[in-house]
């Protein structure tokens, strides 16, 4: 059943395939993680490749440990570098060799505190942070006193969290959540009775369907404001200052891929998807309850004349 | 926790003061005084000074930098994992159909469902097999077939592995008694070890994917293997050796025909121990590449997809269920015997069985789709719906009303406060009251291993998180002393009640910790509390289960002494049931412990400040060394506790007249 349905679609696809060509027959490997831009993402890039001719395997692994495999040459690439998430675990395995920066997508990414919109009712002064501020005590939990609570991103995440909260002298105690997980569920938990909550967020991301927020607008980012404490609003103080509102998306590849797949290396860097592109692919999973697989190929249809110049430009 | 000390030997003398009095007097009165005097401490005595700490991160780092690179050893290592793939992905072209060799297609699903049901028949009746292929129809009416399989193709390569190379140690252990010497500190790390210090060193040697994943699951689930495979040749009664050696048996022929079929039961509750550790295993190597189940799990996890996840809980528990009662039914099952004669398909009637459902619904499942395969929307997954009805009863008033009051209550008069107060005590405080701890339960020498492993931990320089995972453990285990001793004293007193109970535990070991997270973050915030009850779970079971056994172990004879002696409910209980239910109820407040180390450590996925969360972060990649020294505080706190209950399990066993 399976192996005629195969044979038929490997038929169709001989022909574009001949244009290609010199990519090594080994499987390209895909690392895709535990959220579904990311796993989509992959998806649709591996379907494309497997379209030119190439074989694909997908891994899944974890988000952070990925650059280290990246760089044995184990994975071949990863799709989604996130600046403020990722951009260290990828400095560090830059610094020590094996992989390169693939270019930026045109999507930004920007990673602050967020609220959900009923947050607003309770506090109307947002999304400005001095807002934020004086409404501190209504964001107070069982243990955090007087003070309002604010939930931070991971640690490994480096978000900075209390040391902003002390630069900009503000109520609020940091909490670090476990993981995107214990994040959601803490918005879950207020989301049935409305309880103003303040915690960490980024976009692109499912969440912004499911429950529409804002990031607070602290200070704007200014360069040096995590490393000269003269800038920003606090002279005496490093981070403050809210995040960078356009941080980059980067992909990453294997030293190895440009010689060992050329044509596919060639397309990957042509490959920049945008914000809308990237909640359209998240949306597919996680509102309409498709399978990733499934969900890349319905974006692929809807999209070719998207993905076919990014092709195209790369056949010799 | 010094409520341990309430129990002298009944056979020391009263009169004066003894030798365990002056030394316990003298650890807990210097616990206390350098706890008193920590305002006039110099800050060198109150923590192990900065640098006082050796390098060891960096020299570990180095070491295994040199094993890796210099010595050569990952190319042996990847020289394994190149075997150890193409295995799984033979397995997962058959299961899931993997595009690798044999390049054959997926087998259908009901093919596997049918031979599951005629290998349940085979070896436990209907019910069994109702159980081994209803798990394998659920999974494929539930849409996850694909992910199961993905699972079962590593599982399927990794437990054998486990198994034989599991029994090739036992047996060795049993032959070369120093080889046993060495390998009892390795088990016993082994067991204590946090996975996450299991993952990293096989992603880097082993290739993230699959087989880091199999060798991650194939170390863990050994240990048990070995140790029962040692206990069981142990065993085998010298008169069976003998008619062995009458007969003129080689060693060969005696191990293959004489030992290891006399020693057949242990070998499969080790083989049963290994089939359960693996499927514990299925979403924590999720991290590291293991496909299917896991990585699905923690993918609906992190887009808040409470009911889908719950789906995939019930099939683990479901698999856990099939392949433990499939392999107890295996060790019951006696070799069957046939008349002379007896015609070859007789004889292996359940074999021909099988192999005729299995071709049976090959041919038909190409007629008939839906016996191949299942597509996600054909499938009968409730998620939307569970996820709705968990959200509304979570938000129930009286619910969050009550969860409040608990969340309140013990985060700011129980757990904040302890665990302020554990910070404050000088760390050599802490280690002469660990000490102390030890010597009342086991003496002297389980006090000075005690003091000399949380010595080596405060040298390692992670001494607040060392001690915020020795507090969520301690205080979740004595809740679950609190809760699960009563019930098990309970359902204690009637076989329905016990077998109930033990039922239950079994479900909730099975079901993945990862799922009961979020309902509890939603329930009580991200607070200690949370983490304690996330563990609390895992801890309760073995004290109910040990505790269970235990009292009904307690020979009848006494009892009904107790009886006829006039004695109330609870005499019998406090003067006869428990004192000698003691030493089993010991084996479960250590099961319990340790359980607790290993799980502590998972709750830093709701948000922990101890050494889990530190370890999470090791997993970033590259810092081995410190992902070692993390590990290696866990371990040597959970085997100080380990060595002193066995010690004291051991003298009130001797003390009882049991050993």
């Amino acid at each position: 059943m399976k192996a005629l349905k195969t044979l038929i679609a490997a038929s169709m696809l001989a022909a574009p395939a001949a244009a290609f060509a010199e990519d090594s027959s080994d499987p390209i490997i895909i690392p895709i993680h535990n959220w579904s831009s990311q796993i989509v993402m992959s998806n649709v890039v591996g379907q494309m490749f497997e379209e030119m001719g190439n074989s694909v395997e997908y891994i899944t692994t974890d988000s952070q440990a990925v650059y280290e495999s990246v760089r044995l040459g184990d994975v071949t690439l990863e799709l989604e570098v996130w600046e403020g998430a990722f951009g260290q675990s990828f400095r560090t395995a830059l610094e020590k060799g094996g992989l390169h920066d693939a270019g930026d997508h045109d999507a930004v990414t920007r990673e602050d505190w967020w609220y959900p919109m009923w947050t607003k009712d309770a506090c109307p002064g947002l999304p400005d942070w001095k807002a934020l501020n004086e409404c501190a005590s209504l964001f107070k939990t069982a243990e955090s006193g007087d003070k309002g609570m604010y939930l931070d991103g991971p640690v490994d995440w480096l978000k900075h969290g209390k040391e902003r909260v002390e630069a900009l002298d503000m109520d609020f105690i940091v909490v670090n959540a476990g993981s995107a997980a214990a994040l959601w569920a803490h918005i879950g938990q207020a989301e049935a009775d409305k309880k103003p909550i303040v915690v960490f967020n980024w976009t692109p991301n499912f969440a912004e369907a499911v429950w529409p927020g804002e990031f607070v607008e602290f200070p704007e980012w200014e360069a040096g404001c995590d490393t000269d404490p003269s800038k920003g609003p606090n002279p005496n103080a490093l981070y403050d200052c809210g995040n960078p509102a356009t941080g980059y998306l980067k992909k990453a590849a294997w030293d190895g891929m440009k010689d060992k797949w050329p044509t596919a290396y060639c397309v990957l860097s042509n490959i920049s998807f945008t914000n809308p592109q990237i909640a359209e692919m998240a949306k597919l999973v996680d509102t309409d309850e498709l399978e990733p697989e499934e969900a890349a190929a319905e974006w692929l249809e809807a999209n070719r004349d998207v993905v076919e110049p990014w092709m195209n430009s790369c056949k010799s | 926790m010094t409520d341990a000390v309430a129990h002298p030997p009944p056979s020391e003398p009263r009169a004066g003061l003894s030798t365990r009095a002056r030394v316990l007097i003298g650890l807990f009165g210097a616990a206390v005084i350098l706890t008193l005097l920590r305002p006039f401490l110099p800050d060198a005595l109150i923590r192990v000074p900065e640098w006082a700490i050796p390098p060891l991160e960096p020299a570990l780092d180095a070491i295994f930098a040199w094993f890796q690179n210099d010595l050569g050893l990952i190319h042996v290592t990847r020289a394994i994992s190149g075997w150890l793939g193409v295995a799984i992905d033979a397995a997962a072209n058959l299961l899931y159909g993997k595009s690798r060799w044999p390049r054959l297609d997926a087998l259908p699903w009901s093919a596997v469902a049918g031979v599951a049901a005629v290998l349940g028949w085979w070896l436990g009746g209907w019910k069994l097999s109702l159980l081994a292929g209803g798990t394998f129809v659920w999974t494929a009416l539930m849409g996850q077939w694909k992910w199961t399989m993905e699972t079962m193709s590593v599982i399927v390569i990794a437990a054998p592995v486990s198994f034989v190379i599991g029994l090739i140690l036992g047996i060795s252990a049993w032959k070369w008694k120093r080889f046993e010497r060495a390998i009892r500190p390795i088990l016993a790390i082994l067991q204590t070890l946090p996975f996450y210090t299991y993952l990293l060193p096989a992603v880097i040697f082993f290739k993230v994917g699959p087989t880091a994943a199999s060798v991650a699951t194939i170390v863990y689930a050994m240990p048990p293997m070995i140790l029962m495979t040692a206990v069981g040749l142990k065993k085998v009664p010298p008169e069976v050796v003998e008619a062995g050696k009458m007969a003129g048996c080689t060693r060969w022929q005696m191990l293959t025909r004489v030992f290891i079929p006399s020693a057949r039961s242990e070998i499969l509750v080790g083989l049963n121990q290994v089939i359960m550790l693996s499927l514990a295993m299925v979403v924590l190597t999720a991290f590291i590449g293991m496909p299917g189940l896991g990585a699905k799990l923690l993918a609906m996890m992190n887009s808040f997809k409470l009911g889908r996840s719950f789906e995939i809980g019930i099939t683990i528990v479901l698999l856990a269920i099939t392949l433990d009662r499939l392999s107890k039914a295996w060790v019951v099952k006696q070799p069957e015997h046939f008349e002379k004669g007896t015609p070859w398909w007789q004889r292996h009637f359940f074999l021909v069985l099988g192999i005729a459902t299995f071709v049976f619904f090959l041919l038909v499942a190409q007629v008939v789709p839906y016996l191949d395969e299942i597509g996600r929307r054909q499938a009968f997954s409730m998620g939307k719906e569970i996820d709705t009805a968990m959200k509304t009863a979570l938000a129930w008033d009286w619910v969050q009303a009550t969860t409040n009051g608990i969340r309140y209550f013990f985060n700011l008069f129980i757990l904040i406060p302890t665990e302020n107060a554990l910070l404050y005590v000088p760390t050599f405080a802490v280690i002469a009251a660990v000490a102390g701890i030890c010597y009342a339960l086991g003496g002297a020498q389980p006090a000075i291993i005690g003091a000399v492993f949380f010595t080596t931990v405060a040298f390692f320089g992670w001494w607040d998180r060392a001690m915020l995972t020795l507090h969520s453990t301690v205080t979740a285990v004595l809740l679950a002393v609190l809760i699960g001793m009563p019930i098990a004293i309970w359902a204690s007193r009637s076989a329905r009640a016990s077998r109930g109970a033990i039922f239950v535990c079994d479900t909730a070991q099975t079901f993945p910790s990862f799922i009961y997270l979020l309902p509890a973050i939603m329930l009580f915030g991200i607070s200690p509390i949370t983490v304690i009850l996330s563990i609390l779970i895992y801890t309760m079971v073995p004290v109910i289960r040990y505790t269970i056994e235990g009292l009904r172990g307690v020979p009848v004879e006494l009892t009904e002494a107790a009886d006829m002696a006039g004695a109330t409910r609870w005499q019998k209980l406090k003067n006869v049931q428990l004192p000698l239910a003691m030493p089993t109820i010991a084996v479960g407040l250590n099961q319990a412990l340790m359980f607790a180390f290993f799980m502590v450590i998972i709750a830093a996925f709701i948000g922990t400040r101890d050494i889990g969360q530190e370890l999470q972060r090791t997993l970033a990649g590259t810092h081995l060394g410190k992902n070692f020294v993390l590990g290696f505080s866990v371990v040597f706190m959970a085997l100080t506790f380990d060595i002193a209950i066995n010690a004291w399990a051991e003298r009130r066993r001797r003390a009882l007249g049991l050993a």
